[in-house]
């Protein structure tokens, strides 16, 4: 009776071809300053290289000529045009501060999780400042909504 | 994101591993103070996906720490429970698991610390075998890839052991006291993506421990074995290493390091 049983378990260890399941990981971890501003310096990258082809447009629009010109610029200058340019602005900054960030890293500077917390507070306040300022330039400059 | 190259990476789980709704386990009556344990179960013995079970544990008869939880739901509410631990005192590195969202030792984790109901899953984006259970196979090849022990070409000393200055042993504190629980690997979203060929923080803080190490003669060859674009380079300073560690140790530097003389013997 032991060896039969003994001998299914050997059975079952050995035609068991189930796969294992994989532990939960995205679905579980904390969101943490650590792994937010990680995705979002991808994030933004993209949204960059994005909006670099929309700048490119842009310029394509003005060797097309006048007409062409006013349909962009009504585009652009439409509340989601303006909200896109918005969004635009403040993934150029974050990036580069946070790439500033990195350059530091690289250098094997501000890694303490101390140091790395109080880097990503800043390059979040920055960015947002610098973001906010370059709009009020800007409205400022050509001083009308 | 998704990585450019031979697969992508898989942000959701797969259907065998999707996590159902489990059991629930009533504390014993008279008990006054209990907290919700939801925990993380798998059988390979039948056919169903893993599940959530929750226990309702008293905290009055309880042991601080979630470990002293998890042998409490095992001694006296369900004996089937698995997880792997051994020293209960954050040295042996065996209890690593996801508790309350981030890689810990259960056992020098304070059930205190955890507002609401308790959740422990094993260490995320593994293979599991049972329960809290991980399968920790590649993460013992990684380790072992990077050959953790002294290598020298010089003899020894006749007449005395290799030395080091107090000022060359310092450098190995916040390596050595690595107890290999691989949370930092298994907190990294790079690691989760491409294990199969990034080594992981674990792997390369040990890399680093013996690069370090003055008495060590082979850094040319260690520097030689991680000079790949996955093994060492898919490190993206995330931090979610240092963040996780248990022993607080910093992972993410010792990376940064050796990434650091790779770029100084070009």
């Amino acid at each position: 009776m032991d060896l039969l049983r003994i001998e299914r378990f050997i059975w079952k260890s050995i035609m068991d071809t189930r796969e294992r399941p994989l532990s939960p990981h995205l679905q579980v971890y904390k969101p943490q300053l650590t792994s937010i501003l990680s995705i979002m310096h991808r994030v933004t990258g993209v949204a960059l290289a994005a909006g670099t082809c929309l700048l490119v447009w842009w310029l394509v629009v003005i060797a097309l000529g006048g007409e062409y010109y006013t349909i962009m610029q009504n585009i652009m200058g439409s509340w989601y045009g303006r909200l896109a340019l918005l969004g635009w602005s403040f993934a150029l900054f974050y990036h580069l501060c946070n790439g500033i960030r990195h350059l530091f890293w690289d250098m094997g500077v501000g890694l303490e999780l101390r140091r790395a917390y109080q880097s990503g507070w800043l390059v979040i306040g920055a960015a947002i400042l610098l973001t906010l300022g370059t709009w009020t330039y800007a409205y400022q400059s050509v001083g009308a909504l | 994101m998704v990585q450019w190259g031979s697969h992508m990476a898989e942000f959701s789980l797969p259907a065998n591993s999707k996590v159902k709704t489990g059991k629930t386990f009533k504390a014993a009556a008279g008990a006054a103070n209990s907290k919700k344990f939801q925990v993380y179960r798998y059988d390979p013995d039948n056919d169903e996906n893993p599940r959530l079970d929750t226990y309702e544990v008293d905290m009055d008869t309880c042991g601080p720490m979630v470990l002293d939880a998890l042998i409490k739901i095992k001694n006296e509410m369900d004996s089937t429970l698995t997880f792997r631990r051994s020293c209960r005192e954050g040295v042996c590195g065996s209890c690593a698991m996801n508790v309350d969202g981030t890689n810990t030792l259960s056992c020098i984790k304070a059930i205190d610390d955890i507002e609401g109901d308790a959740k422990v899953y094993p260490l995320p984006h593994m293979s599991v075998i049972k329960d809290l259970v991980p399968d920790l196979k590649r993460a013992y090849a990684q380790y072992t890839s990077i050959e953790p022990w002294l290598k020298t070409t010089t003899p020894p000393p006749p007449d005395k052991e290799r030395l080091q200055s107090p000022e060359e042993r310092a450098k190995l504190d916040g390596l050595w006291e690595c107890v290999l629980c691989f949370c930092c690997s298994t907190s990294c979203p790079s690691y989760w993506w491409n294990g199969d060929r990034y080594l992981g923080p674990a792997a390369l803080l040990q890399a680093y421990r013996w690069i370090a190490d003055s008495r060590d003669e082979d850094t040319g060859e260690r520097l030689d074995n991680l000079e790949d674009p996955f093994r060492l380079y898919r490190c993206h300073t995330i931090m979610n290493c240092t963040k996780t560690c248990p022993k607080n140790l910093n992972p993410a530097k010792a990376i940064a390091e050796v990434k650091k003389l790779m770029l100084a013997r070009r």
